[in-house]
């Protein structure tokens, strides 16, 4: 862990905001610039950054490498299961205007969705990489 | 951008090159900004310019932060290899419609109908996202598995040692 006080406190306090600017950039995709790949990257950013300050182990902590990785499938299986569904309410696979009754309501249902699923798979992904390259030499990258 | 690359085609420091290499991104977003593809420009800051920064470092840590100096004999034909690929890339560029031209093929093809009928089938404002995610989804199901693959493959290669660094530290010793 990092002695630095300025660096822990800014962290801190800047986490947070980083984790509500990735929840509104994913759920916020469909009306502005952004989407699930984003928002899992900028999600993603906040725990790198908390892991980079303080420690990998922590990290490991707060999201044990269990949690990640079922995440990591959870994503996959949620935006496939957005497609298998659309084939069992008699549409085609991932065709959403079927999912709701108002088909314009289907496509931004299933939309939403399937932006969640790849929002938790990316992050998810992206900090088991980190955690796969940052946690085998904990003593070493706490010289940057 | 170009002061950018020559910079890290010139220097040694390897963490002075992962650094410039964020910068190089962030350039490469605002370019992207310039051309208002804003959703790539996104893209580009946030992991090119943040989190690919991120990986570099980390894969220093676990290597080293010097460059090896290649030897002298094997410049020239490096040289050669790049030149001649800059320079296919170059007259491939020729070929290339001009920016913005109205009637390129990208243009004319499958794009007027997204951008015409995109409001009434998908009823979402943001073309770009209703692209991805309705009219090319099972593309956009195709990248999200590459990630996880991505990710698969780090935790096979170095992702099972994670956190046994201390044991491993010592079997290197020992062994």
């Amino acid at each position: 862990m990092l002695k630095k006080t300025i660096l822990r406190v800014v962290s801190k306090f800047l986490i947070p905001f980083v984790l509500i600017f990735g929840l509104y950039v994913q759920w916020h995709g469909d009306f502005g610039p952004g989407g699930g790949f984003q928002a899992g990257v900028i999600f993603a950013a906040a725990f790198i950054l908390y892991g980079l300050i303080f420690g990998t182990a922590l990290l490991r902590r707060v999201l044990p490498s269990k949690v990640t990785r079922s995440f990591l499938v959870i994503g996959v299986l949620l935006y496939s299961g957005v497609g298998v569904f659309g084939i069992i309410f008699g549409g085609e696979f991932l065709d959403y205007s079927v999912l709701a009754r108002d088909p314009l309501k289907g496509q931004h249902l299933g939309i939403l969705l399937i932006e969640l699923g790849v929002g938790i798979t990316v992050a998810a992904s992206m900090i088991t990489i980190f955690c796969a390259f940052a946690g085998r030499s904990p003593n070493r990258l706490d010289e940057f | 951008m170009v002061v950018t690359a020559l910079m890290l085609s010139r220097i040694r420091d390897l963490f002075a090159a992962a650094i410039l290499c964020g910068i190089y991104s962030l350039l490469g977003a605002t370019a992207y900004v310039v051309m208002d593809a804003v959703d790539v420009a996104f893209t580009e800051a946030a992991v090119g310019a943040g989190l690919s920064t991120v990986l570099m470092l980390g894969t220093l840590a676990l290597t080293t932060d010097k460059e090896i100096i290649t030897p002298r004999e094997k410049r020239l034909p490096a040289i050669l290899i790049v030149l001649f690929t800059g320079g296919v890339l170059f007259y491939g560029t020729s070929d290339m419609p001009h920016y913005g031209d109205p009637v390129a093929p990208v243009h004319n093809y499958v794009a007027p109908r997204y951008i015409l009928k995109s409001d009434n089938e998908i009823g979402i404002p943001n073309v770009v996202t209703s692209v991805l995610a309705s009219y090319r989804g099972y593309d956009t199901l195709g990248e999200v598995f590459v990630i996880l693959t991505a990710a698969v493959g780090v935790i096979s290669i170095i992702g099972r040692r994670e956190g046994k660094a201390k044991t491993n530290k010592i079997n290197r010793m020992s062994g």
